[in-house]
């Protein structure tokens, strides 16, 4: 998995691309979010768009993160989730937890 | 007699998950599966390894995994099998009961179930687990093509 680090508006995005699956993708997004938090960044998004295949390790590493930047008073969101992304999201009934937007403008100005 | 028979040994290591699901992924598309049918049939495919691989064989080098895949019919049936020290399905946790919803790991069987038509394990003579999945799959129509 690839990840590319913008930011806009205050507001840091990580771009992931491709698999977020055991012992590759989930632990370069581990890497990535702990990176952002020792820097002392307190808002994240995160955009799903170009991943094609995400498994439970990936799924735990997204709550993972999403509990770590949470407890630390920031706020991680989610934007662009592919339908089969969702669909996982879904069936573990995560898609409530996260805060989900469809497009970054509207992510970006709910920060 | 069964249409078609894969059978695969691997280390345990999570890059094998990868080989794993292509192998598997190669099988099932030439028998007609959907993308729909080989995306969920290759996620719980990952999962069983994975498991195999983490919990089963706890990533022992020493230990192998076993894959075998039987279409038949339209059926696909996968075993995948450990070297490790046994496991109770009825403990695992529940992923969508309120205290377990913010936990990092515990999807993943709750996935296979629900990407799979049946799941079911049994204990090998050895003490190893065998995860065994069935899954009956639409093979595409005569002469059309998946997008």
């Amino acid at each position: 998995m690839k990840i590319e680090k913008r930011e806009r508006n205050g507001v840091t995005i990580l771009e992931l691309e491709g698999k977020i699956t055991i012992g590759k993708g989930d632990v370069v997004l581990r890497d990535a979010v702990q990176q952002l938090l020792s820097a002392g960044v307190t808002k994240m998004l995160i955009h799903l768009g170009k991943v094609t295949t995400i498994d439970s390790s990936g799924v735990g590493e997204l709550v993972s993160a999403f509990t770590t930047v949470t407890n630390r008073g920031g706020k991680l969101k989610l934007v662009n989730l592919p339908p089969k992304v969702n669909d996982i999201l879904q069936i573990t009934q995560l898609i409530t937890v996260f805060e989900v937007f469809d497009n970054e403008d509207e992510a970006l100005a709910s920060f | 007699m069964a249409e078609r028979q894969l059978h695969l040994t691997v280390g345990s290591r999570f890059e094998n998950v990868e080989l794993v699901q292509a192998a598997i992924d190669e099988a099932i598309a030439e028998r007609g599966a959907n993308d729909d049918a080989r995306h969920w049939v290759g996620l719980a495919v990952r999962e069983a390894v994975a498991n195999a691989i983490k919990h089963g064989n706890r990533q022992d080098p020493g230990k192998r995994v076993e894959v075998d895949l039987t279409i038949d019919g339209g059926e696909i049936d996968i075993r995948v099998e450990d070297q490790g020290e046994g496991f109770d399905p009825e403990n695992v946790r529940d992923p969508l009961a309120e205290e377990n919803r913010f936990r990092s790991n515990g999807r993943g069987i709750f996935y296979m179930r629900r990407f799979m038509d049946d799941v079911s394990y049994e204990s090998t003579p050895g003490g190893g687990t065998v995860v065994r999945m069935r899954k009956r799959i639409a093979p595409r129509a005569e002469g059309t093509q998946e997008r």
